[in-house]
């Protein structure tokens, strides 16, 4: 949150309190007494928040205390983000292909970095009944971070369409939402065809609803 | 690229001190930290540290998930290791690298310890966190039978 605008939020009511105190005086109050008083929440966005700057450093990001001196210790992100490639999200680094174009080495096991991961190329396709493309979820990239007992059977079990998974649930940090918007990237409009990355096929529409197929007024 | 590293300017930390005394701060969704970063404060604030700060971005850039979530036994979960340093210092959890081998030692507590304190146990940025509302919930079928829509009904306002 930027500190200006906490400032103005802070010397408006200030200011407006002030404002009223004047209008209340007898001088004033003739010409101003029928006004009626305009809403201040009409902002222009009410809910939209957008973050200034997504990568500040520890000092200034709001949860590390400024105050500890160990904290201008610790490493700004930003420094050791440079020459990696983005995303638009999360920690705007797509960690995929940073690993995939070997910028970043993180080990496989705890001391020895020479260990390889075991690795497993397996999409599942998952179809989907809206509009969006279809799921596919891939193997590959999961199981050059995660381990299969990461995921089986705590969070899946291991057979093809065997689980039920929807969007809301996602959202709500369960499912693929485990990870996803924890840690591994987020679910926002840039990022729906990460995982819907299977196009519908040429001349899909979807299924009308039965409110519109019986809709008595058509 | 090297960025630059600023410190706060003086005027800055006069304001935000002047906001935190007013109790206009602190709120962890006002934060704007690296995505994934976690506070642990189950005990800290109890015992008079500041909360414990783990940056994911930083160790998963040295270690893959596996190495923590499957041979360490991190539990995906903010909060529910119930992690202290008795158990630190017998070489589980942070203690299992920060042990002067893999990484610094653990006298350094003010690297770890270092959250503004009473900030609650949470996971910085995730989805859910950042919803304007509640994500939908599907309802009960069970508690919903024969219950009809009722605007009255304090509950549905
Ligand atoms: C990030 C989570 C994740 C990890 C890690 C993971 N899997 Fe899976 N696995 C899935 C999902 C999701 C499915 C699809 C389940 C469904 O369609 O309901 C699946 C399906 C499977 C299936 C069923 C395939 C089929 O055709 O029926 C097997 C077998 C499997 N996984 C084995 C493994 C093995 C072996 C590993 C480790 C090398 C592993 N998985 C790691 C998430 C994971
Ligand atoms: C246990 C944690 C975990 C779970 C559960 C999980 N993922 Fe992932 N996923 C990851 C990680 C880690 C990556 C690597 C990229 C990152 O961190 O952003 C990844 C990457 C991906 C990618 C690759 C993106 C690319 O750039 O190639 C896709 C697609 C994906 N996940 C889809 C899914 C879907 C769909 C599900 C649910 C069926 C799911 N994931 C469940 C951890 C998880
Ligand atoms: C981490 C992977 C992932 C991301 C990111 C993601 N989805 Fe999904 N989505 C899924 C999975 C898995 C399903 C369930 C597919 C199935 O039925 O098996 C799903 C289902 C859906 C459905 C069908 C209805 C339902 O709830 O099942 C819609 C619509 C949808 N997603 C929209 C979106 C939109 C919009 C976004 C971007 C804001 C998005 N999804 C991002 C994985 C993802
Ligand atoms: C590698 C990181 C790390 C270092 C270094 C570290 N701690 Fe901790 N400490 C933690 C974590 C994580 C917790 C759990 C926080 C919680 O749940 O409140 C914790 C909890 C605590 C607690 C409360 C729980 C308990 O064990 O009673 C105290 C007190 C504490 N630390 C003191 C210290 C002191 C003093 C030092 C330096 C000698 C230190 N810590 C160094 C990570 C660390
Ligand atoms: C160096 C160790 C370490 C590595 C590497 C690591 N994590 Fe974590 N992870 C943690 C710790 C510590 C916590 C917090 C546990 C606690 O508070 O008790 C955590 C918590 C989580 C959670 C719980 C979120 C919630 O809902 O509260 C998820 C999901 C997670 N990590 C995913 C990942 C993924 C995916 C990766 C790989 C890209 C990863 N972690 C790499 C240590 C690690
Ligand atoms: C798998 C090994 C491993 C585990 C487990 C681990 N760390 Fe670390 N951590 C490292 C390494 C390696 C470094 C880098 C050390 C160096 O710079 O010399 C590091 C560095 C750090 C840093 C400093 C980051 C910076 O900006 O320089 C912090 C803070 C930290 N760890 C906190 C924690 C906490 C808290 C836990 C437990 C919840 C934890 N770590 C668990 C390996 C680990």
């Amino acid at each position: 949150m930027n500190i200006t605008a906490r400032f103005t939020a802070l010397a408006l009511p200030a200011l407006l309190a002030g404002s009223a105190l004047l209008a209340s005086t007898p001088t004033l109050a003739a010409g101003a007494a029928a006004a009626p008083a305009v809403s201040d929440a009409n902002i222009f966005n009410r809910n939209l928040k957008k973050t200034a700057d997504p990568n500040p450093p520890p000092w200034e990001d709001g949860i590390h205390d400024p105050e500890n001196e160990a904290t201008h210790a610790l490493q700004p992100p930003k420094e050791a983000y440079a020459g990696l490639p983005t995303s638009t999200y999360g920690n705007h680094i797509d960690w995929v292909k940073a690993l995939d174009d070997g910028l970043i080495r993180p080990r496989w096991d705890r001391v020895n970095s020479n260990e390889e991961p075991f690795v497993m190329d397996l999409d599942i396709v998952r179809p989907v009944k809206a509009s969006m493309p279809d799921v596919v979820f891939p193997h590959r990239q999961h199981t050059e971070w995660l381990f299969c007992s990461n995921c089986h059977p705590a969070i899946f079990v291991p057979q093809k369409g065997a689980n039920q998974i929807n969007m809301s649930a996602i959202l709500l940090g369960q499912k693929c939402g485990v990870c996803h918007g924890k840690v591994s990237f987020p679910i926002t409009t840039a990022s729906c065809k990460k995982c819907h990355s299977k196009p519908k096929p040429e001349g899909w529409t979807p299924p009308l609803s039965d409110a519109t197929l019986k809709n008595p007024w058509k | 690229m090297s960025p630059k590293i600023e410190r706060k300017h003086p005027l800055n930390a006069l304001i935000l001190g002047l906001l935190v005394s007013l109790g206009l701060w602190a709120a962890p969704q006002d934060s704007q930290a690296e995505y994934a970063d976690v506070v642990i404060n189950n005990y800290a604030d109890a015992a008079g540290m500041r909360p414990a700060v783990f940056p994911h971005w930083f160790h998963r850039i040295r270690f893959r998930c596996k190495v923590c979530h499957a041979d360490l036994g991190f539990q995906f979960k903010a909060g529910g290791n119930q992690i202290t340093m008795a158990k630190i210092i017998d070489g589980q959890f942070c203690g299992a690298c920060h042990n002067g081998e893999v990484a610094w030692s653990v006298e350094n507590c003010a690297m770890c310890h270092s959250g503004i304190p009473g900030t609650p146990t949470h996971f910085h940025g995730s989805t859910l966190q950042r919803l304007i509302a509640p994500a939908y919930k599907p309802l009960d079928p069970k508690e919903t039978a024969g219950v009809k829509y009722d605007a009255n009904n304090e509950k549905n306002k």
